[in-house]
């Protein structure tokens, strides 16, 4: 029997969210669809290379702050804004990562929330740039007209629009991102988070390939902010604050960090549990919480991982570890 | 050039709020030492200590000492709940990854900051300040409230204490082997355990009573608990984690940094200290006073 492909099956059954008429749906499936890209560039720092790094916001920040100044305040298109977030994300990357790569764990973690922290500060007190406090509001939605001419398309709402601009984007960077994962390079990162020292004995530069990896996790973080800053109708400093940082590093935990679609399904579960939420109670943190603590005793596999070491005991194979595979095989 | 009254004033403004972070950063500091942990959740309890003090002072009613009773109180109980904590939920990480424990305590922050919600709700909440220092003195002709001259003496009261405790104490020894070589220190007999739960309630204690005091000058607001985390954070980056000098010198710095930066640079005072603490870990992550960790 052939395996079914279980991405093309979700990307496809997510294009026609928007033909369900509600723009409920539709809101919950584009927060989803970016947020799960944010998740997935960080699993390439957190569960292939082995860098935790608490400050990814920054990029995400980045990024949304620099599609939102070039569509809103220069009136540029979004077609150039978007890869400029991801590039801007991506060279902020470089430059902090230089530094950050030199360090080890816990410093490291210390370095990077160090920056995210710097980035913040500077997006929360330039105000003539960045609208300080305030933010940016009314970031503009992509000229989006060009849609109607497609069959199908014509009697759809912006929002509806946008979902499917953003899911095809996203679909192609994710599928960037799995390319890099699975190309020699990706196993150079794994082989440098199983074993540094031994990476270094066999000649390669691991600081080197850390920073390459550091850097793409920025461009896609930057794509992920763009995208986020006009799905968000405004762009705030909050962006980058170490909460957002620590935010997504639960998105992924909670998916599990040791499969590539883990931080997908974390982001997805976590954004629809606090829409669900929220609509009973204001302490959605307090449920976050508790759900996090329980998670890290319980099943630090993660929702993936657990699942994935469910099935394969109930096929009556070996038992699995957690679905940690991947982290240590 | 300014006057120079105005400098002095800059001066001991800065090392007012030098001192009163001091007394929560330096509990961040002996925890990170012993226990080689980041606490997030520190910042909670610093904000735990401040609803717990309002709250005993409002038990007791109105009294012109009451407060001194209040921050000790409260202290005490954030003591507990540091030491319950310790025992309960976080000795089931030590094994595991740091990723985890950090984010163990900051899902603390996230339920902490809910459960002050729920008990205190939303409305700002303030202290009055003990009736034996409202008044004020004027040095340099600058009016320094007798609260804040108490603070200034009591951060180093504070730090010569603890250097007592550390130093000269027979628990103080087993807690700087501790620091120096945990797995050592067990194999030769002593209960570990039983030290990192005495270090979490130490540092609670300490995180509760800087909460606590700081009640008289600032409003007790949901969200201080990340607001001072950040500080206390820079603060013992900047000095040296698991150092308690290093965190008094870094609590200085950062203070003068602030009070001054903001005549520089009006609007980027808080990005310069940012950027100190990211210097400070680029050229010796360490810190001034750090100790290189050789692990």
């Amino acid at each position: 029997m052939k395996r079914i492909p279980w991405t093309l099956v979700v990307f496809a059954v997510a294009f026609f969210v928007p033909w369900l008429g509600s723009r409920f749906y539709t809101f919950i499936a584009t927060d989803v669809a970016i947020l799960a890209l944010f998740a997935l560039s960080l699993n390439l720092l957190l569960g292939y290379t082995g860098l935790v790094s608490f400050g990814h916001a920054a990029y995400f920040g980045i990024g949304a702050y620099t599609s939102a100044i070039m569509m809103k305040t220069l009136g540029l298109p979004f077609w150039l804004a978007w890869p400029a977030a991801g590039l801007a994300g991506g060279l902020f990357a470089l430059v902090f990562g230089f530094f950050c790569v030199r360090l080890t764990k816990i410093y490291f973690a210390m370095l990077t929330l160090a920056f995210a922290q710097i980035v913040w500060a500077v997006c929360f007190k330039w105000n003539d740039v960045t609208g300080g406090e305030q933010g940016m509001p009314n970031v503009p939605y992509p000229s989006l007209g060009w849609m109607a001419a497609i069959p199908g398309l014509d009697g759809f709402r912006v929002g509806d629009r946008f979902y499917l601009l953003t899911l095809t984007l996203v679909a192609i960077a994710v599928a960037a991102l799995r390319r890099i994962v699975a190309s020699p390079f990706g196993r150079i990162l794994t082989l440098i988070r199983e074993n540094p020292e031994r990476a270094e004995f066999i000649g390669i530069d691991v600081r080197r390939y850390q920073l390459a990896a550091f850097s793409i996790a920025g461009i896609f973080a930057g794509l992920a902010g763009s995208l986020f800053g006009i799905f968000n109708r405004g762009v705030f400093p909050d962006f980058a604050y170490w909460t957002k940082s620590a935010e997504v590093l639960i998105m992924t935990i909670l998916g599990g960090m040791g499969h590539f679609w883990g931080p997908a399904v974390g982001a997805a579960a976590l954004t629809i549990l606090n829409l669900q939420i929220t609509a009973y109670t204001e302490y959605w943190p307090l449920i976050l919480g508790s759900i996090l603590i329980l998670l890290l005793f319980a099943f630090p596999g993660g929702l993936v991982g657990t699942t994935v070491d469910l099935a394969r005991r109930l096929r009556g194979g070996t038992r699995g570890n957690g679905g940690r595979d991947a982290r240590r095989p | 050039m300014p006057e120079p009254s105005f400098i002095f004033g800059q001066f001991v403004g800065g090392l007012t709020a030098s001192m009163f972070l001091f007394v929560t950063a330096v509990g961040l500091s002996l925890i990170f030492g012993v226990l080689r942990v980041l606490n997030f959740a520190h910042g909670s309890l610093y904000m735990l200590g401040a609803y717990l003090a309002w709250q005993i002072m409002n038990w007791l009613g109105p009294g012109p000492e009451h407060f001194w009773l209040a921050a000790l109180g409260s202290a005490v109980v954030v003591a507990g709940i540091g030491a319950a904590i310790e025992r309960l939920l976080f000795r089931h990480l030590y094994g595991r990854e740091e990723l985890y424990q950090l984010l163990f305590t900051y899902a603390l922050v996230l339920v902490l900051a809910d459960v002050c919600k729920i008990v205190w709700g939303t409305q700002q909440l303030s202290v009055s300040r003990p009736l034996s220092l409202s008044g004020g003195t004027t040095i340099f002709g600058t009016l320094v409230p007798h609260y804040n001259l108490f603070i200034i003496v009591l951060g180093p009261a504070l730090a010569l204490a603890l250097w007592l405790l550390l130093h000269r104490s027979p628990a103080g020894r087993i807690i700087r082997a501790a620091v120096l070589d945990r797995e050592m220190l067990g194999a030769l007999g002593a209960n570990v355990g039983w030290i990192y739960t005495g270090m979490f309630a130490l540092g609670a204690f300490l995180a509760g009573l800087g909460g606590a005091l700081v009640t008289p000058v600032k409003t007790i607001v949901p969200g201080m608990d990340v607001e001072v985390i950040v500080e206390v954070f820079i603060i013992v980056v900047i000095g040296g984690l698991g150092s308690m000098w290093g965190t008094f010198l870094g609590a200085v710095v950062f203070g003068q940094v602030l009070a001054f930066g903001i005549l520089l640079m009006p609007r980027f005072s808080i990005f310069s200290v940012f950027a100190l603490m990211a210097i400070i870990l680029i050229v010796r992550p360490w810190g001034l006073l750090g100790r290189r960790l050789t692990r």
